[in-house]
Protein backbone atom coordinates (compact mmCIF):
# COMPACT_ATOMS: atom_id res chain seq x y z
CA UNK A 1 0.00 0.00 0.00
CA UNK A 2 1.30 3.29 -1.14
CA UNK A 3 0.67 7.16 -0.77
CA UNK A 4 -0.03 8.49 -3.82
CA UNK A 5 1.30 12.18 -4.52
CA UNK A 6 -1.16 14.96 -5.52
CA UNK A 7 0.91 15.17 -9.16
CA UNK A 8 0.21 11.35 -10.14
CA UNK A 9 -3.59 11.78 -9.09
CA UNK A 10 -3.62 14.57 -11.20
CA UNK A 11 -2.26 12.52 -14.04
CA UNK A 12 -5.20 10.05 -13.82
CA UNK A 13 -7.67 10.92 -16.66
CA UNK A 14 -10.76 11.08 -13.99
CA UNK A 15 -9.11 13.76 -12.25
CA UNK A 16 -7.44 16.02 -15.25
CA UNK A 17 -7.91 19.86 -14.37
CA UNK A 18 -8.85 19.33 -10.92
CA UNK A 19 -7.24 22.07 -9.18
CA UNK A 20 -3.96 21.77 -7.10
CA UNK A 21 -5.65 22.36 -3.69
CA UNK A 22 -8.04 19.78 -4.34
CA UNK A 23 -5.73 17.21 -5.86
CA UNK A 24 -3.90 17.49 -2.15
CA UNK A 25 -7.06 17.02 -0.45
CA UNK A 26 -7.77 13.76 -2.28
CA UNK A 27 -3.88 13.16 -2.10
CA UNK A 28 -4.46 12.95 2.06
CA UNK A 29 -6.53 9.53 1.56
CA UNK A 30 -5.24 7.75 -1.88
CA UNK A 31 -3.34 4.77 -1.97
CA UNK A 32 -2.12 2.62 -4.34
CA UNK A 33 -3.30 -0.85 -4.52
CA UNK A 34 -2.42 -4.07 -7.04
CA UNK A 35 -4.19 -7.12 -6.90
CA UNK A 36 -3.27 -10.34 -8.57
CA UNK A 37 -5.22 -11.80 -12.46
CA UNK A 38 -8.37 -13.15 -10.61
CA UNK A 39 -8.44 -11.30 -6.71
CA UNK A 40 -11.49 -8.95 -6.22
CA UNK A 41 -10.84 -5.37 -5.57
CA UNK A 42 -14.22 -5.50 -3.67
CA UNK A 43 -16.91 -7.69 -3.13
CA UNK A 44 -21.14 -7.25 -3.30
CA UNK A 45 -22.58 -6.82 -0.02
CA UNK A 46 -19.33 -5.40 1.54
CA UNK A 47 -18.82 -1.46 2.60
CA UNK A 48 -17.78 0.62 -0.15
CA UNK A 49 -14.69 1.65 0.77
CA UNK A 50 -14.17 4.60 -1.96
CA UNK A 51 -13.56 5.57 -5.32
CA UNK A 52 -11.04 3.32 -7.67
CA UNK A 53 -9.23 4.52 -10.02
CA UNK A 54 -7.59 1.78 -12.93
CA UNK A 55 -4.01 2.68 -13.55
CA UNK A 56 -3.27 -0.52 -15.35
CA UNK A 57 -5.18 -4.06 -15.84
CA UNK A 58 -8.60 -4.32 -16.18
CA UNK A 59 -11.35 -5.17 -13.54
CA UNK A 60 -14.71 -6.77 -14.39
CA UNK A 61 -17.53 -5.79 -13.06
CA UNK A 62 -19.76 -8.44 -12.22
CA UNK A 63 -22.42 -10.19 -9.99
CA UNK A 64 -22.18 -13.71 -8.95
CA UNK A 65 -25.23 -15.88 -9.87
CA UNK A 66 -25.97 -19.22 -7.90
CA UNK A 67 -25.97 -21.04 -11.50
CA UNK A 68 -24.14 -19.25 -13.71
CA UNK A 69 -21.22 -18.01 -11.06
CA UNK A 70 -19.38 -14.65 -12.11
CA UNK A 71 -21.92 -13.03 -14.26
CA UNK A 72 -19.41 -9.75 -16.31
CA UNK A 73 -21.48 -7.20 -17.18
CA UNK A 74 -18.88 -4.40 -17.62
CA UNK A 75 -14.87 -4.26 -17.83
CA UNK A 76 -13.14 -1.04 -16.65
CA UNK A 77 -9.48 -0.25 -17.79
CA UNK A 78 -6.73 1.89 -17.48
CA UNK A 79 -7.66 5.73 -17.11
CA UNK A 80 -11.29 4.74 -15.85
CA UNK A 81 -12.80 4.96 -12.69
CA UNK A 82 -15.18 2.51 -10.49
CA UNK A 83 -17.40 2.54 -7.63
CA UNK A 84 -19.62 4.69 -6.39
CA UNK A 85 -21.42 3.48 -3.77
CA UNK A 86 -19.29 5.19 -1.18
CA UNK A 87 -21.02 8.17 -2.07
CA UNK A 88 -24.75 6.77 -2.03
CA UNK A 89 -26.51 5.27 1.33
CA UNK A 90 -26.29 2.86 2.93
CA UNK A 91 -22.72 2.96 1.53
CA UNK A 92 -22.84 -0.77 0.11
CA UNK A 93 -21.53 -2.53 -2.44
CA UNK A 94 -23.68 -3.42 -5.60
CA UNK A 95 -21.23 -5.44 -7.51
CA UNK A 96 -18.17 -7.41 -7.37
CA UNK A 97 -14.78 -6.11 -8.88
CA UNK A 98 -12.36 -8.63 -9.99
CA UNK A 99 -8.78 -7.75 -11.55
CA UNK A 100 -9.12 -9.71 -15.08
CA UNK A 101 -5.30 -9.25 -14.77
CA UNK A 102 -2.53 -7.93 -12.90
CA UNK A 103 -3.87 -4.31 -11.67
CA UNK A 104 -2.78 -1.35 -10.59
CA UNK A 105 -5.46 1.02 -8.95
CA UNK A 106 -5.57 3.68 -7.06
CA UNK A 107 -7.78 3.83 -4.15
CA UNK A 108 -9.90 7.37 -2.76
CA UNK A 109 -11.38 6.65 0.65
CA UNK A 110 -14.93 7.25 0.62
CA UNK A 111 -15.74 8.25 3.93
CA UNK A 112 -13.51 11.56 4.53
CA UNK A 113 -14.31 12.04 0.62
CA UNK A 114 -17.80 12.21 1.32
CA UNK A 115 -17.03 14.50 3.64
CA UNK A 116 -14.76 16.98 1.87
CA UNK A 117 -17.68 16.67 -0.74
CA UNK A 118 -20.24 18.05 1.85
CA UNK A 119 -17.68 20.75 3.41
CA UNK A 120 -15.79 22.31 0.11
CA UNK A 121 -19.03 22.37 -2.45
CA UNK A 122 -16.61 23.07 -5.36
CA UNK A 123 -14.66 19.97 -4.61
CA UNK A 124 -18.00 18.12 -4.37
CA UNK A 125 -19.05 19.81 -7.54
CA UNK A 126 -16.54 19.08 -9.76
CA UNK A 127 -16.36 15.40 -8.56
CA UNK A 128 -20.05 14.77 -9.00
CA UNK A 129 -19.80 16.35 -12.34
CA UNK A 130 -17.03 13.63 -13.36
CA UNK A 131 -19.39 11.30 -11.51
CA UNK A 132 -22.29 12.03 -13.56
CA UNK A 133 -20.46 11.71 -16.51
CA UNK A 134 -18.86 7.76 -15.34
CA UNK A 135 -22.44 6.88 -14.90
CA UNK A 136 -23.95 8.44 -18.30
CA UNK A 137 -21.49 6.58 -19.93
CA UNK A 138 -22.47 3.43 -18.01
CA UNK A 139 -26.18 3.78 -18.38
CA UNK A 140 -25.49 4.60 -22.36
CA UNK A 141 -23.67 1.14 -22.16
CA UNK A 142 -25.81 -0.49 -20.19
CA UNK A 143 -29.23 0.26 -22.55
CA UNK A 144 -27.12 -0.92 -25.94
CA UNK A 145 -26.53 -3.85 -24.18
CA UNK A 146 -30.25 -4.68 -22.88
CA UNK A 147 -31.22 -3.25 -26.97
CA UNK A 148 -28.68 -6.10 -28.35
CA UNK A 149 -28.37 -4.35 -31.31
CA UNK A 150 -26.52 -7.26 -32.58
CA UNK A 151 -29.76 -9.73 -32.91
CA UNK A 152 -30.86 -11.37 -35.60
CA UNK A 153 -34.10 -9.75 -36.36
CA UNK B 1 -14.11 10.91 -51.09
CA UNK B 2 -12.80 8.51 -53.19
CA UNK B 3 -15.36 8.47 -56.96
CA UNK B 4 -17.17 5.03 -58.25
CA UNK B 5 -14.74 3.56 -61.21
CA UNK B 6 -16.55 2.05 -64.19
CA UNK B 7 -17.59 -1.10 -64.51
CA UNK B 8 -17.48 -3.32 -67.15
CA UNK B 9 -21.23 -3.97 -68.18
CA UNK B 10 -22.93 -3.10 -64.72
CA UNK B 11 -26.22 -5.31 -65.15
CA UNK B 12 -24.48 -8.26 -66.76
CA UNK B 13 -22.93 -10.38 -64.30
CA UNK B 14 -20.35 -12.51 -64.69
CA UNK B 15 -20.19 -15.64 -63.40
CA UNK B 16 -17.79 -16.73 -60.85
CA UNK B 17 -16.76 -20.53 -59.13
CA UNK B 18 -16.98 -20.91 -55.31
CA UNK B 19 -13.32 -22.03 -54.50
CA UNK B 20 -13.86 -22.45 -50.74
CA UNK B 21 -17.02 -21.84 -48.23
CA UNK B 22 -15.45 -20.49 -44.20
CA UNK B 23 -18.09 -20.81 -41.38
CA UNK B 24 -17.61 -17.68 -39.43
CA UNK B 25 -20.51 -18.10 -36.41
CA UNK B 26 -23.58 -19.86 -36.38
CA UNK B 27 -25.32 -18.00 -39.40
CA UNK B 28 -21.87 -15.88 -41.21
CA UNK B 29 -20.04 -17.71 -43.84
CA UNK B 30 -17.07 -16.43 -45.82
CA UNK B 31 -16.56 -17.45 -49.51
CA UNK B 32 -13.75 -16.61 -51.85
CA UNK B 33 -15.04 -16.72 -55.56
CA UNK B 34 -12.26 -16.55 -58.50
CA UNK B 35 -14.33 -14.47 -61.96
CA UNK B 36 -14.35 -17.26 -64.86
CA UNK B 37 -13.47 -13.63 -66.47
CA UNK B 38 -10.59 -11.99 -66.24
CA UNK B 39 -9.25 -8.40 -66.34
CA UNK B 40 -11.92 -7.66 -63.59
CA UNK B 41 -11.71 -4.39 -61.95
CA UNK B 42 -9.70 -3.80 -59.51
CA UNK B 43 -11.80 -3.39 -55.93
CA UNK B 44 -11.21 -0.80 -53.24
CA UNK B 45 -11.95 -1.28 -49.58
CA UNK B 46 -15.35 -0.63 -48.83
CA UNK B 47 -16.97 -1.17 -51.75
CA UNK B 48 -19.42 -4.11 -52.75
CA UNK B 49 -20.74 -6.70 -55.31
CA UNK B 50 -24.00 -7.72 -56.12
CA UNK B 51 -23.99 -11.55 -56.03
CA UNK B 52 -26.04 -13.77 -58.01
CA UNK B 53 -27.46 -16.83 -56.63
CA UNK B 54 -29.22 -18.21 -59.80
CA UNK B 55 -32.37 -18.64 -59.88
CA UNK B 56 -33.45 -17.32 -56.47
CA UNK B 57 -31.93 -13.97 -56.15
CA UNK B 58 -29.54 -11.53 -55.78
CA UNK B 59 -27.62 -8.87 -53.20
CA UNK B 60 -25.01 -6.54 -52.19
CA UNK B 61 -22.64 -8.05 -49.85
CA UNK B 62 -19.24 -6.49 -49.15
CA UNK B 63 -16.02 -7.24 -50.82
CA UNK B 64 -14.30 -8.19 -47.48
CA UNK B 65 -10.55 -9.63 -48.30
CA UNK B 66 -7.51 -8.21 -49.28
CA UNK B 67 -7.44 -5.39 -52.12
CA UNK B 68 -3.82 -7.08 -53.50
CA UNK B 69 -5.31 -10.05 -54.16
CA UNK B 70 -7.96 -9.12 -56.58
CA UNK B 71 -8.12 -12.58 -58.16
CA UNK B 72 -9.86 -14.00 -55.50
CA UNK B 73 -12.79 -11.98 -54.46
CA UNK B 74 -13.82 -12.83 -50.59
CA UNK B 75 -17.64 -11.95 -49.48
CA UNK B 76 -19.18 -12.61 -45.94
CA UNK B 77 -22.56 -13.32 -45.72
CA UNK B 78 -24.96 -13.29 -42.95
CA UNK B 79 -27.79 -16.27 -43.38
CA UNK B 80 -30.48 -14.09 -43.12
CA UNK B 81 -33.09 -14.43 -46.09
CA UNK B 82 -33.25 -16.49 -49.35
CA UNK B 83 -30.33 -15.50 -51.53
CA UNK B 84 -28.13 -15.35 -48.46
CA UNK B 85 -28.77 -18.63 -47.22
CA UNK B 86 -28.51 -20.05 -50.85
CA UNK B 87 -24.87 -18.22 -51.07
CA UNK B 88 -24.46 -19.81 -47.60
CA UNK B 89 -25.17 -23.21 -48.34
CA UNK B 90 -23.07 -23.19 -51.40
CA UNK B 91 -20.39 -25.78 -52.10
CA UNK B 92 -16.78 -25.30 -53.57
CA UNK B 93 -17.09 -25.87 -57.49
CA UNK B 94 -20.59 -24.17 -57.34
CA UNK B 95 -21.20 -20.95 -59.76
CA UNK B 96 -22.65 -17.47 -58.64
CA UNK B 97 -22.98 -14.63 -60.52
CA UNK B 98 -21.09 -11.20 -59.93
CA UNK B 99 -21.43 -7.18 -60.64
CA UNK B 100 -19.35 -4.96 -59.36
CA UNK B 101 -17.40 -3.94 -57.54
CA UNK B 102 -19.87 -0.39 -56.85
CA UNK B 103 -19.56 1.70 -54.35
CA UNK B 104 -17.31 4.43 -52.67
CA UNK B 105 -14.53 3.34 -50.62
CA UNK B 106 -13.04 3.67 -47.25
CA UNK B 107 -10.44 7.02 -47.91
CA UNK B 108 -7.63 4.84 -47.39
CA UNK B 109 -5.43 7.69 -48.74
CA UNK B 110 -6.52 10.44 -46.81
CA UNK B 111 -5.57 9.01 -43.57
CA UNK B 112 -1.97 8.30 -44.33
CA UNK B 113 0.65 10.12 -42.08
CA UNK B 114 -2.54 10.50 -39.49
CA UNK B 115 -4.10 8.26 -36.80
CA UNK B 116 -6.40 5.49 -38.48
CA UNK B 117 -9.47 4.46 -35.57
CA UNK B 118 -11.34 1.59 -37.20
CA UNK B 119 -14.61 1.00 -35.21
CA UNK B 120 -16.68 -2.27 -36.53
CA UNK B 121 -19.65 -3.90 -34.54
CA UNK B 122 -20.79 -7.38 -35.69
CA UNK B 123 -20.42 -7.89 -39.30
CA UNK B 124 -19.72 -4.53 -39.56
CA UNK B 125 -16.26 -5.74 -39.84
CA UNK B 126 -16.60 -7.29 -43.06
CA UNK B 127 -16.23 -4.19 -45.05
CA UNK B 128 -13.52 -2.66 -43.14
CA UNK B 129 -11.32 -6.23 -43.34
CA UNK B 130 -9.82 -4.46 -46.53
CA UNK B 131 -8.64 -1.29 -45.21
CA UNK B 132 -6.95 -3.80 -42.44
CA UNK B 133 -5.22 -5.97 -45.00
CA UNK B 134 -4.20 -2.66 -46.74
CA UNK B 135 -3.07 -0.64 -43.72
CA UNK B 136 -0.76 -3.72 -42.42
CA UNK B 137 0.49 -3.89 -45.59
CA UNK B 138 1.71 0.14 -45.97
CA UNK B 139 2.07 -0.02 -42.22
CA UNK B 140 4.59 2.69 -42.72
CA UNK B 141 2.12 5.36 -44.05
CA UNK B 142 -0.29 5.42 -41.25
CA UNK B 143 0.74 6.72 -37.42
CA UNK B 144 -1.20 5.09 -34.56
CA UNK B 145 -4.08 2.30 -35.75
CA UNK B 146 -6.69 1.34 -33.51
CA UNK B 147 -9.17 -1.52 -34.20
CA UNK B 148 -12.24 -1.52 -31.92
CA UNK B 149 -14.47 -4.25 -32.54
CA UNK B 150 -17.56 -5.51 -30.69
CA UNK B 151 -19.93 -8.33 -31.43
CA UNK B 152 -22.77 -9.94 -29.47
CA UNK B 153 -20.69 -13.18 -28.03
CA UNK B 154 -17.79 -14.77 -28.28
CA UNK B 155 -19.27 -17.50 -30.89
CA UNK B 156 -20.13 -14.38 -32.99
CA UNK B 157 -17.08 -12.87 -33.82
CA UNK B 158 -15.83 -12.39 -37.12
CA UNK B 159 -12.34 -13.77 -38.69
CA UNK B 160 -10.81 -14.89 -35.06
CA UNK B 161 -7.99 -15.63 -36.68
CA UNK B 162 -6.86 -12.46 -37.88
CA UNK B 163 -7.89 -10.97 -34.85
CA UNK B 164 -5.65 -13.50 -32.90
CA UNK B 165 -2.61 -12.71 -35.76
CA UNK B 166 -3.24 -8.80 -35.32
CA UNK B 167 -3.37 -8.92 -31.53
CA UNK B 168 0.35 -10.29 -31.76
CA UNK B 169 1.11 -7.36 -33.44
CA UNK B 170 3.41 -4.50 -31.75
CA UNK B 171 2.29 -1.80 -34.21
CA UNK B 172 -2.03 -2.61 -33.99
CA UNK B 173 -3.46 -2.03 -30.99
CA UNK B 174 -6.92 -4.28 -31.10
CA UNK B 175 -9.69 -3.92 -28.18
CA UNK B 176 -12.48 -6.14 -28.53
CA UNK B 177 -15.93 -6.68 -27.10
CA UNK B 178 -18.74 -8.40 -26.27
CA UNK B 179 -21.93 -7.75 -25.32
CA UNK B 180 -22.98 -11.07 -23.80
CA UNK B 181 -19.70 -13.07 -22.75
CA UNK B 182 -19.72 -16.68 -21.70
CA UNK B 183 -17.96 -18.38 -19.20
CA UNK B 184 -15.15 -19.02 -21.72
CA UNK B 185 -15.01 -15.67 -22.37
CA UNK B 186 -11.54 -13.53 -20.38
CA UNK B 187 -11.68 -9.99 -22.67
CA UNK B 188 -13.63 -7.08 -22.45
CA UNK B 189 -17.25 -6.85 -21.66
CA UNK B 190 -19.48 -4.28 -22.39
CA UNK B 191 -20.25 -2.54 -25.93
CA UNK B 192 -18.03 -1.33 -28.55
CA UNK B 193 -18.04 2.34 -27.66
CA UNK B 194 -17.05 1.80 -24.02
CA UNK B 195 -13.56 0.60 -25.70
CA UNK B 196 -12.98 4.35 -26.60
CA UNK B 197 -11.51 4.26 -22.70
CA UNK B 198 -8.87 2.14 -23.74
CA UNK B 199 -7.97 3.40 -27.10
CA UNK B 200 -5.25 6.15 -27.54
CA UNK B 201 -5.05 8.30 -30.47
CA UNK B 202 -4.73 11.74 -30.83
CA UNK B 203 -8.16 13.34 -31.96
CA UNK B 204 -6.78 15.76 -34.09
CA UNK B 205 -4.60 13.75 -36.29
CA UNK B 206 -7.44 10.88 -36.72
CA UNK B 207 -9.05 9.61 -39.59
CA UNK B 208 -11.85 7.02 -38.09
CA UNK B 209 -13.82 4.70 -40.56
CA UNK B 210 -17.35 3.08 -38.69
CA UNK B 211 -19.63 0.17 -40.02
CA UNK B 212 -22.23 -1.49 -37.70
CA UNK B 213 -25.18 -1.61 -36.57
CA UNK B 214 -27.30 1.57 -37.16
CA UNK B 215 -27.60 2.19 -33.50
CA UNK B 216 -24.00 1.74 -33.02
CA UNK B 217 -22.98 3.84 -35.46
CA UNK B 218 -24.47 6.80 -34.45
CA UNK B 219 -23.82 6.09 -30.61
CA UNK B 220 -19.86 5.43 -31.91
CA UNK B 221 -20.30 8.57 -33.95
CA UNK B 222 -21.32 10.68 -30.86
CA UNK B 223 -18.17 8.97 -29.12
CA UNK B 224 -15.88 10.59 -31.64
CA UNK B 225 -17.12 13.69 -31.77
CA UNK B 226 -17.04 13.81 -27.57
CA UNK B 227 -13.21 12.85 -28.02
CA UNK B 228 -12.42 16.07 -30.41
CA UNK B 229 -12.50 13.97 -34.17
CA UNK B 230 -14.32 16.13 -36.39
CA UNK B 231 -16.95 14.95 -38.83
CA UNK B 232 -15.15 15.41 -41.35
CA UNK B 233 -12.33 13.01 -41.09
CA UNK B 234 -14.78 10.31 -39.88
CA UNK B 235 -16.42 7.68 -42.32
CA UNK B 236 -19.53 5.48 -41.86
CA UNK B 237 -20.24 2.59 -44.12
CA UNK B 238 -24.65 2.56 -44.55
CA UNK B 239 -26.58 -0.53 -45.35
CA UNK B 240 -29.76 -0.06 -47.48
CA UNK B 241 -31.92 -1.71 -49.64
CA UNK B 242 -29.73 -1.84 -52.79
CA UNK B 243 -30.95 -3.54 -55.69
CA UNK B 244 -29.44 -2.15 -59.31
CA UNK B 245 -26.17 -0.97 -57.62
CA UNK B 246 -25.74 1.82 -60.05
CA UNK B 247 -27.79 4.11 -58.69
CA UNK B 248 -31.05 3.69 -61.23
CA UNK B 249 -33.59 1.96 -59.04
CA UNK B 250 -34.09 4.33 -55.98
CA UNK B 251 -34.57 1.44 -53.67
CA UNK B 252 -31.30 2.88 -51.56
CA UNK B 253 -32.57 6.47 -51.79
CA UNK B 254 -31.11 8.16 -48.32
CA UNK B 255 -32.24 11.35 -48.82
CA UNK B 256 -30.72 13.36 -51.42
CA UNK B 257 -28.18 10.46 -51.85
CA UNK B 258 -28.41 6.89 -53.36
CA UNK B 259 -26.37 4.58 -50.52
CA UNK B 260 -25.36 1.91 -53.35
CA UNK B 261 -24.05 4.71 -56.08
CA UNK B 262 -22.73 8.05 -53.51
CA UNK B 263 -22.26 5.43 -51.19
CA UNK B 264 -21.99 3.09 -49.21
CA UNK B 265 -19.19 5.17 -47.38
CA UNK B 266 -20.30 8.38 -46.96
CA UNK B 267 -18.07 11.19 -44.77
CA UNK B 268 -19.92 11.91 -41.56
CA UNK B 269 -20.70 15.49 -42.49
CA UNK B 270 -22.52 14.91 -45.80
CA UNK B 271 -24.74 12.90 -44.58
CA UNK B 272 -25.08 13.43 -40.68
CA UNK B 273 -29.26 15.63 -40.73
CA UNK B 274 -29.87 11.70 -42.45
CA UNK B 275 -28.74 9.80 -40.02
CA UNK B 276 -31.22 8.11 -37.70
CA UNK B 277 -33.66 9.73 -39.89
CA UNK B 278 -37.18 7.80 -39.25
CA UNK B 279 -39.62 6.93 -42.04
CA UNK B 280 -42.92 9.06 -41.40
Amino acid sequence: MTKVPPEVLGEHPFLQNLSPEHLRTLAAWSRELEFGRGELLFREGGPATGLYLVRSGRVSVELHTPDRGPAPVQTVGPGEAVGWSWLIPPHRLRFDGRALEPTRVILIDGEPLRAACESDPELGFHLLRRLVGMLAGRLEAARLQILDMFRRR
Amino acid sequence: MAVPQPVLEPMVPVTAKVLGVRRETPDTWTLSLEPDRPGLPAFRPGQFNMVYAFGIGEVPISISGDPARPERLVHTVRAVGAVTRALAGSRPGQVVGLRGPFGTAWPVEEARGRDLVVAAGGIGLAPLRPVLYHVLSNRADYDRVVLLYGARSRAELLYRRDLERWRGRFDLDVLVTVDRPDARWRGNVGVVTALFQQAAFRPEATVALVCGPEVMIRFTLLELEKRGVPDHRTYVSLERNMKCGVGTCGHCQLGPVFVCHDGPVFRTDRIRDWLGKREP
